[in-house]
């Protein structure tokens, strides 16, 4: 019998301590995935955020150095210009790196960093208890917003990723979602291309993902899948956002 | 090497390039600017450096954080409301014990204040600085020679001890120029430090954290920074005395106040009056045992700073009743003469009776 399928390398025999349902499993491994199939696993460093997926390098087998909240993109920064033959990734939440960290995010792809940022849009603040998050759709209800998100008070779901590609240092984004096998296996095929343009110098590259929250949705884990079909992929369209590595450059 | 005229922000810049600083990352704000852009001129296209203008003092700090996981020589720079912005970052490396320098060319607050020098950080700097229990080393140099000194041994101590290092100088001492002579030679090849992450080449993956959500686990985490604070104070304290032996008064000033107080007490040697200076090098560690000792001949103290009385309370830690501390010092960016201390030294030395003991 040939074995098709089994752990990645470098995912830890560890169980995830993640809610049922929750998109960061899932992305952990394809990311595991990619590491294998590029065999780069001695080469990788991850920057996990404060945040649900604080405890990251419990699963991942690969250095990482935890960041402080919104900081991944510069401490990414820091330790590629350090150790430029190492391959670096953020893992970012929608409130580290479309709110706190907004400003490093955009000045490190705007200096066309060689790293990449793995961006999960949940639409929420998981691990502190279901707050709004930047990416919290209109009229959406969160512990912050209770009456349901109000763009004359809250303003609008922001759209980094559509923002980052205005930036000539940021070479490859694309939004995908974890929702069905089909955008599970885009999404696998987004994140290779994010580390291959890192591997290849080009430039800053992200794959924002539309990941679910079950939990803090309030949903079982099928609805929540269907409701970033229904609800988030309207507000968040997937899809290659900007992809200019084969250009010779930014113009 | 033959000694050359520098400004101290320049010198530090040398020095540092001098220590094996690998990376510098620094955001434009006065009056420390000479600094950043000498590591432009000068680090930005050595082989293996980096240089980088961040867009913050936030992201420039977190910068620093990266490249000492990695495991080279790092340092920024700022002045007060930049390193205020710095204090996230300088937390979080003392917490990871990452090394890393960072140079606060300090200047008149709180808010905005002014550009001139000021003394006004010695809290910030001594304290922690940002959230949490920890400290870093500070020390205070009060010319251009020692900003370059201090600067190669912030490096070393910062590596030796895992420990993030400030250097807390003012404008005054980064725009003054004078002869500097630099003591040792850059490094052919940089230096990276063995606890690093490079990759899991060849061992076991590892990982740079601070969280943990077992409080026994983080109290153990702090006993061992704590344990080694101990092993510095011991070990690392370090101060300059001047003219103790027979003083009545001893003036303790740091910094660029030390400088301003050695004049004044050059001149009042030379009226007879007998007064003595001790300046903290480390002001973290606080030499403490120093002012102890030296109590025990001399009752009289004269704190002199550029502050409101910062330093003030830890030559009180230190002394507490055992002698009669006086304090002179003026904040905002006010820069004292030494007649002005020269008259602050006569009324204390007359009020107090010392010509007649």
């Amino acid at each position: 019998m040939k074995k098709v399928y089994s752990r990645p390398k470098s995912l830890k025999k560890r169980a995830f301590h993640y809610c049922p349902g929750c998109g960061h499993s899932v992305i952990h491994r394809l990311i595991c995935e990619v590491i294998d199939e590029l065999n780069i696993q001695d080469r990788v460093i991850g920057i996990p955020p404060p945040g649900c997926s604080v405890f990251a390098y419990h699963y991942f087998d690969v250095d990482m150095a935890e960041s402080a909240h919104g900081r991944g993109a510069a401490v990414a920064t820091g330790l590629k210009r350090a150790c430029p033959e190492a391959i670096v990734f953020t893992y970012q939440g929608d409130g580290d790196l479309a709110a706190i960290g907004t400003t490093e995010t955009i000045h490190a792809a705007n200096r066309g960093e060689k790293i990449t940022a793995i961006f999960i849009n949940n639409a929420v603040y998981g691990m502190t208890g279901g707050q709004m998050a930047p990416t919290t759709l209109n009229n959406m209800t969160t512990t912050t917003t209770p009456f349901g998100r109000d763009a004359q008070l809250d303003g609008y779901p922001i759209k980094m990723s559509e923002m980052l590609a205005l930036i000539k240092g940021a070479v490859y984004i694309e939004r995908t979602a974890v929702n069905s096998p089909a955008h599970i296996q885009r999404t696998k095929k987004a994140i290779l291309k994010a580390f291959q343009t890192q591997i290849d110098g080009i430039g800053y590259s992200l794959v924002e993902i539309l990941s679910p929250c079950p939990t803090n949705w309030k949903m079982t884990p099928v609805e929540s899948w269907q409701w970033i079909d229904n609800e988030m992929a309207k507000e968040f369209p997937l899809g290659v956002i900007k992809d200019i590595t084969g250009a010779k450059n930014a113009d | 090497m033959s000694r050359v005229l520098m400004t101290g922000n320049a010198a530090i810049g040398e020095a540092a390039i001098r220590a094996g600083c690998a990376c510098y990352f620094g955001y434009p704000i006065t009056p420390q600017n000479e600094l950043t852009e000498y590591m432009a001129k000068n680090l930005s296209r050595r082989q293996g450096c980096t240089f980088i203008q961040a867009e913050s003092e936030i992201a420039a700090i977190n910068m620093v954080y990266g490249a000492s996981v990695a495991g080279v020589r790092t340092m920024t720079s700022s002045s007060s409301p930049g390193i205020s912005l710095k204090q996230e970052g300088i937390s979080y490396l003392a917490a990871c014990e990452l090394p890393a320098v960072i140079v606060n060319m300090s200047r008149g607050g709180p808010g905005l204040g002014s550009i001139a020098a000021a003394q006004s950080d010695y809290f910030q700097s001594t304290r922690g600085g940002g959230h949490g229990d920890y400290r870093t080393i500070v020390l205070g140099p009060s010319s251009v020679q020692e900003l370059a000194d201090y600067t190669h041994l912030a490096f070393e101590l910062s590596d030796k001890y895992l420990i993030p290092t400030i250097i807390l100088g003012d404008g005054m001492l980064g725009q003054m120029m004078e002869p500097v002579e630099f003591k040792h030679e850059a490094p052919k090849v940089l230096p990276v430090r063995s606890r690093s992450l490079r990759g899991a080449k060849d061992r076991p993956s590892k990982i740079i954290k601070t969280f943990t959500s077992n409080p026994t686990e983080l109290e153990e985490i702090n006993w061992s920074l704590f344990r080694r604070y101990q092993l510095i104070k011991k070990e690392e304290t370090a101060y300059e005395t001047l003219l103790v032996d027979d003083a009545k008064l001893i003036v303790v000033a740091f910094g660029i106040a030390a400088r301003i107080a050695k004049g004044a007490i050059k001149n009042a040697r030379a009226a007879g009056m007998k007064v003595g200076m001790m300046r903290p090098i480390t002001l973290w560690p606080f030499p403490s045992e120093k002012l102890q000792e030296l109590a025990k001949q001399t009752r009289n103290f004269l704190v002199f700073e550029m502050n409101m009385g910062q330093m003030l309370e830890d030559v009180q830690l230190a002394l507490g009743d055992k002698a009669k501390i006086d304090f002179y010092g003026r904040p905002g960016g006010v820069i004292s003469t030494p007649s002005e201390i020269l008259r602050v030294i006569s009324r204390l030395y007359y009020q107090n009776g010392l010509d007649n003991q």
